[in-house]
């Protein structure tokens, strides 16, 4: 693509990556979750990936490194699940516990507190990851089929 | 009330012309430009149908990731439409 392309891409990537992140951070209190922020995310790494050439991307953006992710989040995601299986699978022991992620909510409207929800925010972040790495293993992929690159596209 | 159903015709005219838009086209690169579009609208769509969940996830995949998906195809094969 062309310089105008690459400029904003380089420009555009960290703050795409801040709201993706945001939203798997938020994702037990505002719309939205580890699969929407893990979305966003993928979409950043594709904007890199659409702009540049393909050895650029090979030395920038490692596979390995995007199906680990993978499947760090959903182990990650199985042992938050496993973790309550005292009471039950997927119990959220960690609720108004004061541990991690355990403050109580007061009643009535939602203050917003992020330090709440128990073993939610955890999981809402094993999501995100795996499926940041998934989509970005997706999108590397198609572009693998097309090595050739910036023969016909401007 | 006005607003919101002014807003809602609005986004329906723009998605409808841009899906014309999208089969009209010769240059693939515009088609693809505007079914992102497309995905975006639908999108505001969504927000306006006052689901945001789904709008973010129709913003990042639609107008994201499946834009970025179809500029890859563009790229490995040939980028004018070709007749018959």
């Amino acid at each position: 693509m062309s310089k105008i392309v690459r400029t904003q891409a380089s420009f555009l990537y960290t703050f795409v990556l801040i709201f993706g992140f945001y939203i798997v951070a938020h994702g037990h209190l505002t719309p939205g979750g580890g699969f929407q922020g893990g979305a966003v995310i993928a979409t950043g790494i594709a904007l890199v990936v659409v702009a540049y050439k393909f050895d650029e991307i090979k030395r920038r953006i490692k596979k390995t490194s995007l199906t680990a992710a993978e499947g760090i989040g959903l182990l990650s995601f199985i042992i938050a699940g496993i973790s309550g299986i005292g009471v039950s699978f997927f119990y959220n022991w960690l609720a108004n516990s004061g541990l991690l992620f355990g403050e109580s909510v007061t009643y009535g409207i939602n203050p917003g507190y992020l330090n709440t929800a128990g073993t939610l925010p955890i999981m809402n972040l094993a999501v995100g990851i795996e499926v940041l790495g998934g989509l970005g293993v997706i999108v590397l992929y198609m572009l693998h089929f097309v090595k050739g690159g910036e023969r016909n596209a401007a | 009330m006005i607003f919101e159903n002014l807003t809602q015709v609005l986004l329906l005219i723009g998605l409808i012309i841009s899906a014309y838009l999208a089969i009209k086209f010769k240059d693939l690169l515009a088609c693809a430009i505007a079914l992102g579009i497309f995905s975006f609208l639908l999108s505001l769509e969504f927000y306006v149908l006052q689901a945001p969940d789904v709008a973010i996830a129709e913003a990042g995949i639609g107008a994201g990731l499946t834009t970025a998906i179809f500029i890859f195809a563009i790229r490995g094969t040939s980028r004018w439409e070709v007749e018959g």
